[in-house]
């Protein structure tokens, strides 16, 4: 219940961040929301020497426009995120997953940098930046990066981010015309988390043919992933509840589930192809209904 | 009853609400005493090894370290603890407040180690440096009772801890006339109580009158002080126990455990006060586990469906050691195994299972909710293979209204009960026709639903003294001070049930005074008579019922005085509304305050009257009570995924009359969703190494607001002649009634795929599998049927 | 090593030196006397230590009072002097002792700030958004039916007033 001593600082502005990150290097920890890193510091599953609190950079929480892509800043709390009518308006994918995470004081604290940061294979949003096709942007002393979602996500809870990188926005490219999305979630009785959770993002084209889909898959593997092989079957044909069960069948081929009290490798390669189904079914009936 | 009914039976708000909505009550651990200390239990990681040694050097040379203790330190200081329930030819398996040499569990306490805060205190404990050497673990129960089996105590000839059996009617006699006999394997699963205070203790020594006080979450005050006192060698008369409110309890606080005798110890040794508070994963690994039973049952039955007679075997799983009442709860599982049937002929033997685990023990319900699932789980699987509608087969078998006093085979003399009744409102209230026609034609179009049912009988109001370990009755004093205001001292001990409330509605109209001007005191061993407690849904009839007799002596008292004062008869008086009032003349009355003041006073009492106005009762109940009722589960299976929706669920019960109906509607509702926790999420997960591997709230999910729908209650009233007030006790029955019911209708709905039984929890993926690998259906695609 | 903080809680200033890995909840609980938020887990589920911060549910068992510097804190001890309580009890006090919305009580501080803030953004929710509401606080006792039926109250009685 109680965490180890640490050096704490608050610096106000992401430079002072950035040079404390350096300064301590593997010995220091970022602290966002908190929501992931105190309750591990509470069991001492993680014990850092300085805590570098970022919650104090105002620049980091904010959502805009900037020349046709949503930008939502690191600091942005799943709250901030459920509930902006920007995010609504361009990612709805983002604002239902930003929905399903945890509870409503764990969305009140926890930041779309924590999560991604933290990458937990069962998170809720990772799921949707690969379906979204988001850029992730990290910085550090020596500049920034931009990561693409496709490759930010490596390993159980590894990401792309380096020793002094700080994750400061995410980056949404606008959806193509006659969009539609949906986020579908198994989740774990007990957490909360996902055991298996598919984004999903469906455009149309003007005779009502599948043009692009993408699937982006929580909760199966030690990471997210992109179920391509679905994806391929998808495009360009008509969509029919046969094709959708078909190509949801087929989600999570080739990955390797996995296993644990909660729920085996079989039932969560099953429960995949379930709830991408049905994310499916219902990202087709908003790109039909032209909501996005 | 005896007074002008102004309260009784009415939804009273609660009065124990306001400070507890405002923050502003207290549990054990809001309290602070100067100087105080704080303890921490260094525990076993391994299920069964040896302590090879205890280091505690670095331990004790931290900053803000007072002392470290180990077996060593407390050896013949403090006794192992109690356990009250005695069976023939049990085994010895003792606890010691700390472990010494082996360990046997994980979470089993090795060192205590006591420091000047919480985080100075997390910071030693992990400075302790124990080096263990692993034993191989008994898990599994039918490994355990293995000769080859590794024993948990060194030196037992076996890890069965005792065999317990009972046999009424003639049981062969029975199965030869049967046209079949249905057979069954059921496992009802470990649990975790959970109640959402963790425990807590507060010690304190004060030397100079050697008082030793002990501020605990406890549901048995009375009970801990005379453990601890025997524990510590310490005189009774200098121990005293407060129990502030309690957050919750479930059986998992009717227990005395290590933490409350080591504060104890510290504190008088330190002359310091001591606090241990118990942390959730503590919680989860060393305070009490329930149910753990499996059981294999049989039912021999006439192809009409009557029940002639029952076998049943069952292996309980008891953990390491005992705790205060570990052996005993299986035994309640064999008195009420025939649930509410009519079956003379019947075997059940009960093997206590010695395991390296927590100690099990009474958790709501305690041997009840298992007997009943066995029981209601049988008949469904009686029903199905004989193809009657499950709710025909048990209207066959109840015994009738009129066959009440109904002896059971197992011993026990049923009080009163129309069973009939509570099935029939429940088939009423449910729907249940239009239901079964429902899924007739939702099947046709693959849609999985179910409908169970669950006719329980429970045990409650525990109990005589004659078939209690340690005692059965319940006391109470009641004081009318001076001022004409009412003091109830109770040796109840309610944590939440809201027996502040229920117990001043008897005395405010008892004594015909308001319900404010009644305080209920109860918890504090120095303040109230010698009490059992509160557990076995005892408290309103057995501790109610000494308030009630109680009543009865003041009344009698105050009327002899007004009947002095006012030269009348008191037979032919009555106590209503703060007056004394003439039968024969209305306008004939004399105030309450005037007659209490009288008594007081003292100076125109009658003849042969003492002065003052208390009495005191020792209520010792004359049998247990019966509640009984039906609930009936809808349920809807989701074929792709094997998830389980709660659509429906009706409750109907029958507690005898209600004194609050609010607070038996609060208990209904809680004590079915715990069920739907047991039914649906809940179970304690060891790996054959003996790790609990739902260990903590991130992986043992009990029931959130979202995971149950709105419960439709209902209730018929059939008053015991057990005590005056006709009450039988609330407190478990939804834990009891409900579990089956659940179980039924799922396994109901996953009729069409052959599946005759699932054990609990019904995982999803469990439910899946059971479709997708069943023989009659391929790969669960829905199946048209013509 | 202690770190200055200054925060309101309840309407007051506060001004301390703290460890910094002191967590809020103990700072509520221990070094302010407020202990009417609970603790019941350690792993961020039950929820019995919700305080508002800034207005916001949030676990205070899972933030370090050295991140609430600066920061509103309400704690059930002052939500009868919040506006809405209009010096009385606050309606989602008076909902949960009306509706017998708790048994031992031990969820129910953190309960009631969750549904203060739920009536806050949301004046008039469904059973399901009630319920959807609260599902970062656990509660054993009740079975939740007569906290929804508190809130329910709640709701109407402060849109009641609103009008
Ligand atoms: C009860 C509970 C239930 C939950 N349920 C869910 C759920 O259903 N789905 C889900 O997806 N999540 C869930 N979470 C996790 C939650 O979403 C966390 O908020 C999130 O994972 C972490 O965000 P944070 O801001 O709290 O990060 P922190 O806890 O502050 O940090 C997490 C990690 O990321 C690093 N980090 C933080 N910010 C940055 C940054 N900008 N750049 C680089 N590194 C950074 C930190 O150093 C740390 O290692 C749950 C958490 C709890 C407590
Ligand atoms: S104490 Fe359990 S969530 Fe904070
Ligand atoms: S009232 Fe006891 S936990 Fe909610």
């Amino acid at each position: 219940m109680i965490p180890a001593a640490f050096e704490y600082f608050a610096p106000k502005s992401l430079d002072d961040a950035l040079r404390l990150v350096e300064r301590h290097g593997d010995e220091a920890k970022l602290l966002a929301g908190g929501q992931s890193l105190i309750p591990l510091m509470k069991l001492r599953l993680s014990v850092p020497r300085y805590v570098v609190d970022i919650g104090r950079i105002r620049s980091l929480r904010s959502i805009r426009e900037e020349g046709g892509w949503l930008v939502i800043g690191a600091l942005s709390t799943h709250h901030d995120v459920e509930s902006s009518e920007m995010v609504r308006l361009m990612a709805p994918l983002l604002a239902e997953t930003a929905s399903e995470i945890g509870d409503v004081q764990v969305r009140n604290r926890g930041t779309i940098g924590g999560s991604l940061s933290h990458s937990d294979p069962a998170a809720d949003y990772p799921a949707a930046m690969l379906a979204l096709d988001a850029q992730i942007v990290a910085a550090s002393s020596s500049g920034t990066r931009t990561i693409h979602a496709s490759e930010f996500f490596l390993d159980l809870m590894t990401t792309q981010l380096r020793p002094g990188e700080i994750l400061t926005e995410v980056r949404i490219p606008r959806l193509p015309e006659r969009s539609g999305s949906a986020y579908r979630k198994l989740h774990q009785p007990a957490s909360g988390f996902a055991l298996a959770g598919a984004a999903v993002r469906v455009s149309l084209d003007e005779v009502g043919k599948i043009a692009s889909a993408a699937i982006g898959i929580t909760g199966v593997a030690v990471r997210p992933f992109r179920a391509s092989g679905a994806e391929a079957m998808l495009a360009g044909k008509k969509p029919s509840p046969k094709l959708l069960a078909d190509a949801s069948e087929k989600v999570a081929d080739g990955v390797e589930p996995l296993a644990d009290i909660h729920a085996s490798a079989a039932y969560r390669r099953a429960a995949a192809s379930v709830y991408a189904r049905r994310a499916l079914e219902a990202a087709l009936a908003r790109a039909e209904g032209e909501k996005g | 009853m005896a007074t002008a009914t102004k309260l009784i039976g009415k939804p009273i708000k609660r009065k124990e609400d306001p400070r507890l909505v405002q923050g502003i009550a207290h549990y054990v651990d809001d309290l602070t005493l100067p100087g105080m200390l704080h303890l921490g239990i260094v525990r076993s990681p391994y299920a069964h090894a040896r302590v090879r040694s205890v280091d505690v050097s670095k331990a004790l040379a931290a900053p803000g370290v007072v002392a470290v203790l180990t077996a060593e330190d407390v050896q013949g200081a403090i006794a192992p603890i109690p356990c009250a329930a005695q069976i023939p030819d049990m085994k010895p398996a003792p606890r010691p407040v700390l472990a010494t040499n082996e360990v046997r569990f994980v979470g089993e306490g090795v060192a205590a180690v006591v420091a000047a805060d919480r985080y100075a205190l997390r910071d030693a404990m992990d400075l302790v440096e124990v080096d263990y050497e692993p034993l191989p673990a008994v898990v599994d129960l039918e490994k355990a009772l293995r000769k080859d089996s590794p024993r948990v105590h060194d030196g037992l000839a076996d890890n069965a801890a005792y065999h317990w059996a009972l046999e009424g009617g003639d049981v062969k006699k029975a199965f030869k006339q049967a046209d079949r006999v249905v057979k069954l394997r059921m496992l009802n699963q470990r649990l975790i109580p959970v109640a959402m205070e963790p425990r807590a203790v507060l010690a304190q020594y004060d030397r100079g009158d050697n008082r030793l006080t002990l501020w605990s979450s406890s549901q048995i005050p009375h009970i801990l002080r005379t453990q601890i006192a025997a524990m510590l060698n310490f005189p009774e008369y200098g121990v005293y126990v407060i129990v502030p409110e309690v957050g919750g309890g479930f059986g998992s606080k009717l227990n005395v455990y290590p933490e409350e005798a080591l504060a104890c110890h510290l504190a008088i040794k330190l002359e310091k006060p001591v606090k241990w508070n118990e942390g959730r994963r503590e919680n989860f690994l060393s305070t009490i586990h329930g149910r753990g039973e499996s059981c294999d049952m049989e039912l021999a039955v006439k192809r009409d469906g009557t029940i002639l007679g029952m076998r049943a075997r069952v292996l309980a799983d008891l953990g390491a050691y005992y705790q205060l009442l570990t052996p005993l709860i299986p035994t309640l599982t064999g008195l009420m195994i025939c649930g509410c049937y009519r079956i003379q002929n019947l075997s059940v033997e009960i093997t206590g299972v010695l395991t390296n685990k927590m100690a099990t023990d009474a958790y709501r319900g305690a041997g009840r909710p298992e007997a009943t699932y066995f029981v209601e789980r049988a008949m469904d699987a009686v029903a199905a293979e004989l193809k009657i509608d499950p709710a025909e087969l048990r209207r066959k078998n109840f015994p009738k209204p009129k066959d009440f006093p109904y002896a059971t085979a197992t011993g026990l003399i049923y009080d009163t009960a129309n069973y009939q009744g509570a099935l029939e409102l429940a088939l009423k209230k449910s729907g249940y026709k239009a239901l079964r026609r429902q899924q007739a034609a939702l099947r046709k179009k693959g849609r999985l639903l179910g409908i169970g049912l669950s006719s329980y009988v429970e045990i409650c109001a525990l109990g005589p003294s004659s078939a209690m370990p340690a005692g059965g009755w319940e006391s109470a004093t009641i004081r009318i001070e001076p001022t004409g205001r009412v003091r109830v001292l109770t040796g109840s001990s309610p944590h939440g049930q809201g027996e502040e409330t229920s117990f001043s509605q008897i005395a405010a109209d008892m004594l015909g005074v308001g319900l404010d001007d009644v305080i209920i005191v109860h918890g504090d061993t120095s303040a109230v008579p010698y009490g059992i407690g509160t557990f076995g849904s005892r408290t309103l009839a057995v501790g109610g019922t000494a308030i009630y007799r109680c009543c009865e002596k003041l009344r009698d008292k105050l009327l002899k005085i007004a009947g002095h004062l006012m030269q009348e008869d008191p037979a032919k008086l009555v106590l209503r509304a703060k007056q004394i009032v003439s039968k024969r003349d209305p306008k004939k009355s004399i105030s309450f305050a005037e007659t209490v003041g009288a008594a007081y006073t003292a100076k125109t009492l009658p003849p042969g009257v003492e002065p003052g106005l208390e009495a005191t009762h020792f209520y010792e109940p004359s049998n247990f009570t019966f509640p009984f009722g039906t609930h009936v589960a809808v349920v809807e299976v989701d074929r792709e995924t094997g998830e389980v929706k709660l659509v429906k669920y009706v409750a109907v019960d029958d507690c005898g009359n209600l004194i609050n109906p609010l607070l038996v509607e609060g208990q209904v509702q809680g004590g079915i969703v715990q069920s739907i926790g047991q039914a649906m999420l809940e179970e304690a997960v060891y790996d054959d190494q003996g790790q609990l591997l739902t260990g903590e709230l991130m992986d043992y999910a009990i029931p959130r607001a979202a995971d149950v729908p709105k419960l439709e209650t209902f209730h018929t009233v059939t008053p015991t002649p057990v005590n005056p007030m006709g009450v039988k006790g609330v407190g478990e029955a939804g834990t009891i009634g409900a579990t089956p019911a659940l179980v039924n209708a799922v396994v109901d709905a996953l009729a069409p795929f052959g599946v005759r039984h699932l054990d609990m929890p019904l995982k999803r993926e469990r439910v899946w599998k059971a479709i997708h690998q069943a023989p009659s259906e391929s790969a669960g695609r829905p199946r048209r049927s013509k | 090593m202690g770190v200055a903080i200054h925060l309101q809680v309840n309407g007051k200033s506060c001004q301390d030196e703290v460890e910094p890995r002191l967590l809020l909840v103990h700072y509520l609980r221990e070094h302010l006397g407020l202990t009417g938020t609970h603790v019941g887990c350690e792993t961020s589920l039950c929820g019995a230590c919700t305080v508002l911060v800034d207005g916001r549910a949030v676990k205070s068992c899972s933030m370090l009072a050295v991140q609430a510097d600066g920061a509103e804190i309400t704690t059930i001890e002052g939500l009868t002097s919040t506006p809405e309580a209009n010096g009385g009890l606050h309606p989602v006090q008076e909902g949960f002792w009306e509706k017998h919305g708790l048994q031992c009580g031990y969820c129910t501080p953190g309960m009631i700030l969750s549904a203060v803030e739920l009536l806050r953004e949301n004046p008039s929710p469904s059973d399901a958004q009630i319920r959807r509401a609260l599902a970062g606080n656990l509660c054993r006792c009740t079975g939740y039916q007569h906290i929804i039926e508190a809130v329910e109250y709640a709701a109407k009685k402060l849109r009641a007033r609103k009008r």
